[in-house]
């Protein structure tokens, strides 16, 4: 814990507790987490374990009673609580859109109370609503015009107004349907991968930390923190029984969606050769992996497959191949490799990058990283 | 007398009466505006010390509330030793019957900006003054204007009370019309104060709705 690892440190908390007045236990107690520059950290846990309360602790919407708060290596108390406000996006699941101001309005608040120039904001206005997404026309109406999904683009686009390098989100999705909930979710992951924001976000859905975050914390009633690691690592090694309760089912499930077929070890080249491969050595290739069809390349390109009694002593050129229903490029997840292996014919995902063959999971190579 | 049944209105009597007629809807409209008026400045610093301290809201209604209740015609006589029998007493009577609207107007528009807009303001990084000038006033704008409204309606309908007072804007008429039988006294004083309320509502209506845009319904 030298001061040279500060400058990988975007949040540090140290020793964080809160006490509400006539509360009988702390709401949070004695917290130390730290949050790395660009990344994005889900603060998960059932209700009253706390994760509100501390994202709030980290702008001062609620003041910690002892511990000691950094951002950036400066203590948040440093600076008045509105100059240390404006540096930091926030945004809550009611979105708190002010209705007597147009969108454009709502979104230029920051740079507004920051005294950028009227050019400057337009420009800004028009940047950030391309960047979520939201209809030009829209700009001028005010919040009620608005769905509940449009709202919350306008309340991210608000947080990124003045291009904070920091993001506090409490459950910023929860009060959408689960259908935009799902888009807004997904668009906001490819959103944060392009700005590399430090994200800290609050949700109570397990499956929203597991697939947002690059590490996951795991909060308890009163603030304990349970684990915190990446979710594929604590989805694989729940630190204990309260972990893997509040992980629910499918655990091994879970974990798949998050790893990427590329980098899976069960993958392997298969019975698969090339056209102008020796009829022979076809039939060898399939006894060698004891199956009843063998898949054809052409340079390197999966042709499809053809049934092995089809592989006489003509030329496998000759043969017609059958198209593989299902391919996946590399990244893909396991659990869409885990898919394609139960509905193919074969019981085998092709993995096929920018046209070009990769290799084949099979169940077995699939449970191998399940088990690990 | 009953045999030469006058007609229910005698338009020679208002011709003849315009200047008079005109002289009192000035009485009426200003007595309305001074009394409106004192009371909103009233109504904005109690206003002020019930949102500072919030333990001060009972009482404060408690005490506007026991004004409104006192009928005007007892207040005004309850007035006369002190400030005599004159407009001051009318102001004074008047501007006390408006007090408990528009303070509880002022508070529940207030009260009534949804927490998460307070919440999106100071996480925006508003100062707690900036925020109350540019959030929590324009948004309870509407609720305060609707308690002017109604505290302006109402002090219309009083003024006319003020009649006893020798005062009574269109009340006179009223007044003057039931000692003499007179029926066209009575109906001019009563239309004319039914079309000044109207009016004014109207008036607070428009105002109301070009002051916030954004609450009119979207389209």
């Amino acid at each position: 814990m030298g001061p040279q690892d500060l400058t990988d440190t975007m949040i540090r908390l140290e020793k964080v507790a809160k006490v509400f007045p006539g509360a009988s236990r702390p709401a949070v107690d004695d917290l130390d987490l730290d949050v790395g520059k660009g990344e994005f950290v889900t603060l998960v846990g059932p209700s009253g374990c706390g994760k509100t309360t501390t994202l709030k602790m980290i702008n001062r919407i609620i003041e910690p009673s002892s511990g000691r708060i950094l951002i950036d290596g400066a203590d948040v108390v440093a600076v008045p609580p509105h100059e240390l406000r404006r540096s930091i996006g926030y945004v809550i699941q009611q979105v708190g859109l002010f209705p007597h101001r147009t969108i454009a309005q709502n979104i230029a608040t920051v740079p507004a109370l920051m005294g950028w120039d009227a050019g400057r904001i337009k420009e800004r206005i028009e940047q950030l609503a391309a960047l979520v997404g939201l209809d030009p026309e829209m700009l001028d109406r005010y919040p009620a015009a608005l769905s509940g999904g449009q709202q919350q683009r306008v309340g991210v686009a608000r947080a990124l107004a003045a291009d904070p390098p920091l993001l506090l989100m409490d459950e910023p999705f929860g009060a959408v349907d689960p259908i935009v909930r799902k888009r807004l979710q997904h668009e906001f992951q490819a959103l944060q991968q392009r700005l590399g924001k430090t994200v800290v976000f609050v949700t109570h859905d397990v499956d929203e930390a597991i697939l947002l975050g690059d590490r996951m914390a795991i909060l308890n009633v009163g603030g304990v923190l349970e684990q915190f690691d990446e979710p594929a690592t604590i989805l694989a090694n729940p630190a204990n029984a309260f972990v893997e309760d509040f992980l629910g089912g499918e655990r091994g499930l879970k974990r798949l969606a998050l790893l990427p077929v590329g980098e899976a070890q069960g993958i392997r080249w298969g019975p698969v050769v090339d056209v102008s491969a020796n009829p022979e050595e076809a039939k060898r290739v399939m006894e060698e992996e004891s199956t009843d069809w063998i898949g054809l390349l052409e340079e390197g390109r999966l042709l499809g497959w053809v049934d092995g009694s089809a592989v006489g002593t003509g030329p496998l050129r000759d043969l017609v191949p059958r198209p593989f229903l299902v391919t996946l490029g590399s990244d893909a997840s396991l659990r869409s490799a885990l898919d394609a292996v139960v509905t193919s014919h074969a019981r085998v995902a092709m993995v096929v990058d920018q046209g070009l063959y990769r290799g084949m999971l099979d169940l077995e190579g699939i449970s191998e990283e399940i088990t690990e | 007398m009953m045999a030469q049944a006058s007609p229910l209105i005698d338009w020679q009597w208002i011709w003849r009466n315009m200047g008079e007629i005109l002289d009192r809807t000035w009485q009426h409209l200003s007595l309305t505006a001074v009394s409106v008026a004192l009371g909103l400045v009233i109504s904005l610093g109690l206003t002020a010390v019930v949102l500072r301290w919030r333990r001060t809201y009972t009482p404060i209604t408690w005490v506007t509330g026991l004004l409104y209740t006192i009928p005007s015609l007892a207040l005004f006589a309850l007035l006369v030793p002190i400030v005599g029998l004159n407009a001051t007493n009318a102001v004074i009577a008047l501007t006390s019957y408006t007090l408990l609207i528009i303070i509880r107007n002022m508070v529940a528009g207030i009260n009534g900006v949804p927490e998460p807009v307070l919440e999106a303001a100071d996480g925006m990084g508003y100062t707690r003054r900036a925020r109350f000038w540019r959030m929590e006033i324009p948004l309870a704008l509407p609720v305060i204007i609707a308690g002017l409204r109604i505290a302006t309606v109402t002090t219309v309908g009083l003024v006319t009370v003020t009649a006893v007072l020798g005062l009574g804007g269109y009340g006179y008429f009223i007044l003057r019309g039931l000692n003499t039988f007179f029926w066209t006294q009575i109906l001019v004083g009563v239309t004319l104060s039914v079309v000044l309320a109207t009016i004014l509502d109207l008036a607070f209506i428009w105002l109301q709705s070009a002051l916030s845009p954004w609450a009119r319904s979207p389209k």
